[in-house]
């Protein structure tokens, strides 16, 4: 119980960090929208359904690179990373409390992208809303551990895309599967393997990210 | 470098031989030597990158050293870091940075704790203050409350004066005075006079 209380408090400073400084959720959702104006316009209008759908997934994979890139700025900057790492706590914890409010910005994000997606493209179908939310999972978890190591680099801006995007492919595969084929299901449970498997790889590798 | 005095070596809590930190080709440390028992106070001097920083974060557990051993007697949770940042969010209130780090360590009656460390630190007015917005002497005031919160056994500070005003520099020589043969201090400082009369140790690196 301990640790889900030190998750839950990491989690909360996060969102409150962000309810102060508000330097990531706005850029995400301008990002995201003005990614989906942008692609109402260069698809051409007798273009298909499907290939609109590859645009969304687009759309999330960068739109939750931009947030990930912030995910540790504030501890990269004020050193603070040294204070929690510090901390008696399992440091899986700091790893999971930022996932989740990786999560929580995605989230957001995407509660805003969806509408207007279906505004612009096409009707969303349940298939790609639970596409989106495993594959938000796998973002959350790899995303936050990749963005821990290019915190801890000079080249952190070049380092965190050059990780994340060959991770990501996975993901979109199966997000673009679950959102256009006719047996989503199987994409589905796909990107759910991939958020068990990378949640606990990412879970226990997280320490050996934080400390030398 | 050299050690001037050693102490008792029964019950340390930091025991370091031939010492070793490197980062890349470039050595740091080498061949450092030091015993800091349960109830000393190891003065560590030297010239800018003469590796002061570094060792400190040896003894917090922050790095590993390269070679030589290093063997620290107390837990992660009992040691007490001052670092030359103060290792707090500046989007966050003095009470909510030390409310955060006092859940972290699950320090007992942390309210009262916290309280207690703000009116002696001059910070409870400034408590729902952003850290941000708080002065250079401020900032080293609040991460010394950080650092005293949960009431550690080793204290490992990095130029502590730093920052302080004559009346900080009091306080934090107070607060040193009441923690001498109960906690064992690990200090970096650039004015060893300033510490003299705590010093059961010194460690001067070349």
């Amino acid at each position: 119980m301990t640790y889900l209380a030190d998750v839950g408090t990491l989690a909360r400073k996060d969102l409150l960090l962000e309810l102060r400084a508000r330097d990531t959720l706005p850029a995400m959702l301008l990002f995201v929208l003005s990614t989906l104006v942008i692609f109402h316009f260069v698809l051409p209008g007798d273009s298909s359904e499907l290939a609109a759908a590859g645009l969304l997934w687009v759309a999330i994979v960068f739109t939750s690179l931009l947030g990930l890139s912030r995910a540790f700025a504030a501890e990269r900057e004020q050193g603070v990373i040294d204070g929690l790492v510090l901390a008696p706590i399992d440091r899986s914890a700091i790893w999971l409390g930022k996932a989740i409010s990786i999560l929580v910005f995605l989230g957001l994000a995407e509660i805003v992208a969806v509408p207007a997606f279906a505004i612009f493209f096409r009707p969303v179908s349940g298939a790609m809303i639970a596409g989106i939310v495993l594959a938000d999972l796998g973002i959350a978890a790899v995303g936050t551990l990749l963005a821990a190591m290019a915190a801890a680099s000079r080249a952190r801006e070049l380092l965190l895309p050059l990780l994340f995007l060959p991770l990501a492919i996975p993901i979109v595969v199966g997000g673009v599967g679950a959102s256009v084929t006719g047996d989503p299901a199987r994409y589905v449970g796909f990107l759910g393997l991939y958020d068990a498997l990378f949640a606990i790889i990412c879970w226990a590798s997280f320490e050996y990210v934080v400390t030398e | 470098m050299w050690l001037e005095s050693i102490p008792d070596y029964s019950g340390a809590v930091i025991r370091a031989r031939r010492l070793e930190k490197r980062y890349g080709d470039k050595r740091v440390l080498r061949g450092v030597a030091f015993d800091v028992p349960r109830d000393g106070f190891l003065v560590v001097t030297g010239p800018n990158g003469s590796g002061k920083t570094t060792l400190l974060r040896l003894c917090a557990g922050l790095a590993v050293p390269t070679a030589g051993e290093l063997d620290i007697r107390v837990s992660r949770g009992r040691i007490g870091y001052l670092a030359h940042e103060p290792l707090v969010y500046r989007e966050l209130t003095a009470l909510e940075n030390l409310d955060l780090y006092g859940r972290l360590y699950r320090v007992p009656e942390r309210r009262e704790r916290i309280g207690m460390l703000l009116e002696r630190f001059g910070l409870w007015d400034a408590r729902h203050e952003q850290a941000g917005s708080h002065s250079r002497g401020m900032l080293q005031r609040l991460a010394l409350c950080r650092t005293l919160l949960h009431e550690p056994d080793l204290l490992v500070l990095d130029e502590p004066y730093s920052g302080l005003d004559d009346d900080g520099a009091a306080l934090l020589d107070r607060e040193l005075e009441v923690g001498l043969g109960r906690v064992a201090f690990v200090l970096a400082t650039h004015d060893p006079a300033r510490v003299e009369r705590f010093a059961s140790a010194r460690l001067a690196l070349a």
